[in-house]
């Protein structure tokens, strides 16, 4: 038995809180990705550090 | 007052619009136009980058495009509750406050304009913040109210796109990006102003001074024609630039004849037999207008995917 009745106001903040859910986790995944991408391209490695590698 | 009414009203004094009500305040058909013309500008500059920083690149322009049109709604929120055709905007329905659209267009411009330098390039970064600051301050605040060129001169915040795409590869601009836009921005008027022919709408109310407002409708039939002829010589100029190609050639040369025509067509009509027969030829030029530009930079498209197997381009 439910003793809070269902409202179309719960639905509805339920499918805004759902959006700002998925906006939030698509952010993370887009800054992890970039993070990735940069990193494995080297464009954050200092320039005397493929010199030390080569030596 | 309607129960209609009094619902939105509820809606809106306890804040609780849907999701689907913010997404509307990013003009979501804006913003494919946005999306589509800022990819074939990614896609045909000269050299490459990552296939995942030109997804993100593309998705933070398309935020800063939306967050200029949820700027815009807050601006002309007054306008949009006089007109029909924007009466059920999130900010006039009651579903989104003003103080809402304005917050979410300020952070979402901050937003894509950071993460687009940091994704892509400083450059891309400070032509999309231009772009929106165009589209906010130059359109909305300053001309759409006081010029009946407005959306010759606004329709310039729309045909920046491409040129940002193109940054986002290159770092620059170059005559290949300006053509791009510069397509875009004489493309604009006499798709607009076929619009304004046969759409009753109610600038007069709203106080914004259009071009078939102020100057009539054989004035606006008259720019049409001009702004076409214009257009259609940027268009096949397109044509032996870096971007431009056979394909291409054959694209511009057969849009623009139909254009040109269809431009001739509405020139020769007046309001008396446009209106026998509902706006007939006003509507066809309209509709190829979104045929025009989409297979433009369609084919600006096939020139640069093709040119790597040698097909594309001269």
């Amino acid at each position: 038995m439910s003793f809070r009745e269902e409202h179309e106001l719960h639905k509805r903040r339920f499918g805004r809180n759902l959006g700002v859910a998925l906006v939030l986790v698509s952010f993370i995944v887009i800054v992890f990705g970039l993070t990735v991408v940069k990193v494995t391209r080297g464009d954050y490695e200092p320039e005397n550090a493929s010199i030390q590698r080569g030596q | 007052m309607s129960d209609a009414s009094i619902n939105t009203q509820a809606k809106a004094a306890h804040g609780d619009a849907e999701f689907g009500d913010y997404f509307a305040l990013l003009k979501p058909r804006v913003m494919s136009l946005v999306v589509f013309t800022a990819a074939v500008g990614l896609l045909a500059a000269p050299g490459s980058v990552h296939p995942f920083v030109a997804f993100c690149a593309i998705l933070f322009i398309a935020v800063g495009g939306g967050a200029s049109g949820a700027l815009n709604m807050w601006y002309d929120a007054d306008i949009d509750r006089v007109m029909a055709r924007t009466k059920k905007r999130p900010i006039p329905a009651g579903t989104v406050s003003e103080g809402e659209a304005f917050a979410i267009g300020i952070a979402l411009s901050g937003f894509s304009v950071v993460m687009l330098g940091l994704a892509a390039n400083w450059v891309a970064a400070a032509l999309l913040a231009f772009t929106i600051f165009f589209y906010v301050v130059i359109y909305t605040m300053w001309l759409k109210r006081w010029t009946p060129q407005n959306i010759v001169i606004g329709g310039a915040a729309g045909a920046f796109p491409p040129m940002i795409g193109w940054a986002v590869v290159t770092g620059g601009i170059s005559i290949e990006s300006l053509l791009m836009f510069t397509l875009t921005f004489m493309w604009t008027p006499p798709h607009f102003w076929a619009l304004c022919l046969f759409m009753k709408s109610d600038y007069k109310d709203a106080g914004v001074p259009m071009l078939h407002v102020t100057h009539g409708r054989r004035v606006t039939r008259n720019h049409i024609l001009v702004y076409t002829l214009l257009l259609a010589v940027v268009a096949i100029g397109m044509a032996f630039t870096g971007v431009g190609g056979p394909i291409y050639l054959t694209t511009a040369l057969i849009l623009n004849g139909l254009f040109v025509a269809g431009a001739i067509s509405i020139w020769r009509r007046d309001e008396e037999v446009s209106e026998a027969d509902g706006y007939k030829r006003e509507k066809a030029f309209f509709a190829l207008s979104l045929l025009y530009l989409f297979l433009h930079f369609g084919a600006i498209l096939a020139e640069a995917t093709l040119a790597p197997y040698g097909y594309g381009g001269w």
